[in-house]
């Protein structure tokens, strides 16, 4: 089986240090929404400039280099305790290298590995063997700051009137971008999963944030709720930051999965604008970097 | 733009007001999660004895600190091995967590200024009233850009906290922050907070099919 540890490790960088192109159009295009000379409209354009000096430099866009979540689909044939074992020196490296902070932490004896590895779940690795010949690594870093503010509802949630229905769905969300303020370093991007148990739901919440921007799901009505979210979201003026403006949410994906009929869990999951998300495919000889 | 250089005096301090743009030079140390409980408990309220160095870095941190500026940030830094510290990436940490103990430190070490992200709370303001100090705010997640402004790295305490965690000592030239908290009880964040609950109150109010 190839090693694959040289083209993770690029993977690493370039997710740290290059802002996917879909998230960066998004924020030119937020700019022109914020008052000249606001604090937003500031915060936009130090935003912009880091975007550029960070892929200039291969330097992290942002200091919390966050969980790195790994999604890996394999063809039949490839060795998924050697891939592991690739990803996790991949890691060690890019730390050494400063493409990722030393981020692991032992959360009894507070003591920092200082090299990303932390047990046998960090970095998170999600292996799905798949048809066809390609072997592709999609990788996200999610910073701990979006994700403190992420929030999960079990429905009917009184605090805001919220039955088992989309319209209760929509005001827990609503409530979960109000509640982060500029916490989550807003603008934002919303993951939301209805449904699952409490530990499927959270993670589909991430799971649909690697889709790309302006994706709507091909349900109409979902679809027309996840625009309905970011509209009503960014009604709100919380603003790039929390300084107050009309950009606090750039996109809301939702995933419906199946529940108990006990259970009507509603997950969201805060990104970042810092939202760095990358792929890596193999196609035979062939490598490609999204 | 106002440029603003530490050690910072207390008419300086009175003189923000809640919207300030501010570029900051100067000497300036790193504290985060681990730092402030660490300054609480063993300085503050006492209720840990004094370990290792830790008499040690609290009369470094005394002369440092007074007048200077706590940056909530856990950079990434390079030149480990060899002691040649750079920072590679330094934006703000989100400062909400401090909330339980910086008003105490800003007082015990009069610290005249925090840089973070997300604001503080009423504790916090409290203690910019009485200080005097203000909550100087960076941007989120602008990590090499804010990296630029940090000229020299000096030194390290409190490394065996960690990379993210230890008290970074550096100097910084024409840091980009805006005011917003200050020293008159005045905080954009209070005010966010409330109008953004009143358009929250009125999102639920209207009920979809």
């Amino acid at each position: 089986m190839r090693d694959l540890t040289n083209e993770i490790l690029e993977l690493i960088r370039r997710t740290s240090s290059s802002l996917p192109p879909d998230v960066e159009k998004r924020l030119r295009a937020s700019i022109e929404k914020e008052e000249p000379g606001s604090p937003a409209r500031g915060a936009l354009e130090t935003i912009l400039k880091n975007i550029d000096l960070s892929r200039a430099n291969s330097t992290p866009i942002c200091q919390d280099t966050g969980t790195p979540i790994f999604y890996v689909h394999y063809p039949v044939g490839w060795s998924t305790i050697k891939l592991k074992a690739q990803i996790r020196s991949a890691m060690a490296e890019a730390t050494k290298r400063s493409y990722m902070r030393p981020n692991a932490v032992d959360a009894i004896y507070d003591k920092n590995t200082g090299n990303n590895l932390g047990g046998d779940d960090f970095p998170y690795v999600h292996f799905e063997e798949v048809e066809g010949d390609d072997l592709t690594i999609e990788l996200m870093l999610k910073g701990g700051g979006c994700e403190n503010v992420g929030r999960q509802y079990s429905l009917p949630d009184n605090s805001v009137g919220a039955g088992r229905d989309l319209a209760g769905v929509r005001k827990v969300v609503l409530d979960a971008v109000q509640k982060a303020q500029g916490q989550g370093c807003a603008p934002g991007i919303l993951g939301v999963a209805i449904g699952g148990d409490r530990g499927s739901s959270y993670i589909k919440s991430k799971e649909v944030l690697f889709d790309e921007m302006g994706t709507r799901n091909a349900d109409p009505k979902l679809a027309e709720l996840e625009e309905r979210l970011t509209s009503e979201a960014n009604e709100m003026g919380i603003g790039p930051m929390g300084f107050g403006g009309k950009t606090t949410v750039l996109d809301t994906k939702i995933v419906g999965l199946s529940r108990l009929p006990a259970s009507y869990f509603v997950s969201v999951s805060y990104m970042c604008w810092a939202y760095r998300r990358r792929k890596l495919t193999i196609k035979g000889e062939e490598i490609i970097y999204d | 733009m106002k440029q603003i250089t530490t050690p910072i005096s207390d008419d300086v301090i009175r003189d923000l007001k809640v919207g300030d743009a501010v570029a900051l030079s100067g000497m300036m140390v790193t504290g985060r999660d681990a730092v402030h409980k660490w300054m609480i408990e063993t300085f503050i309220k006492k209720t840990r004895p004094p370990q290792g160095d830790d008499l040690q870095v609290y009369e470094e941190l005394k002369k440092i600190l007074n007048g200077s500026i706590i940056y909530h940030c856990g950079p990434v830094v390079s030149g480990l091995d060899t002691k040649d510290y750079k920072f590679v990436a330094a934006g703000p940490t989100t400062s909400i967590r401090e909330e339980p103990y910086q008003a105490d430190v800003m007082k015990h070490f009069n610290v005249k200024g925090v840089i973070g992200k997300g604001g503080m709370g009423a504790k916090t303001l409290k203690g910019c009233e009485e200080t005097p100090a203000v909550y100087f705010h960076a941007i989120g997640g602008a990590a090499s850009y804010i990296a630029q402004t940090v000229t020299k790295v000096h030194g390290v305490f409190k490394l065996d906290f960690g990379v993210p965690e230890a008290i970074w000592v550096i100097e910084v030239k024409e840091f980009p922050v805006v005011v917003t908290m200050d020293s008159h009880g005045g905080s954009q964040h209070a005010v966010v907070e409330a109008a953004s609950k009143k358009v929250l109150e009125d999102l639920l109010a209207r009920e979809i099919t």
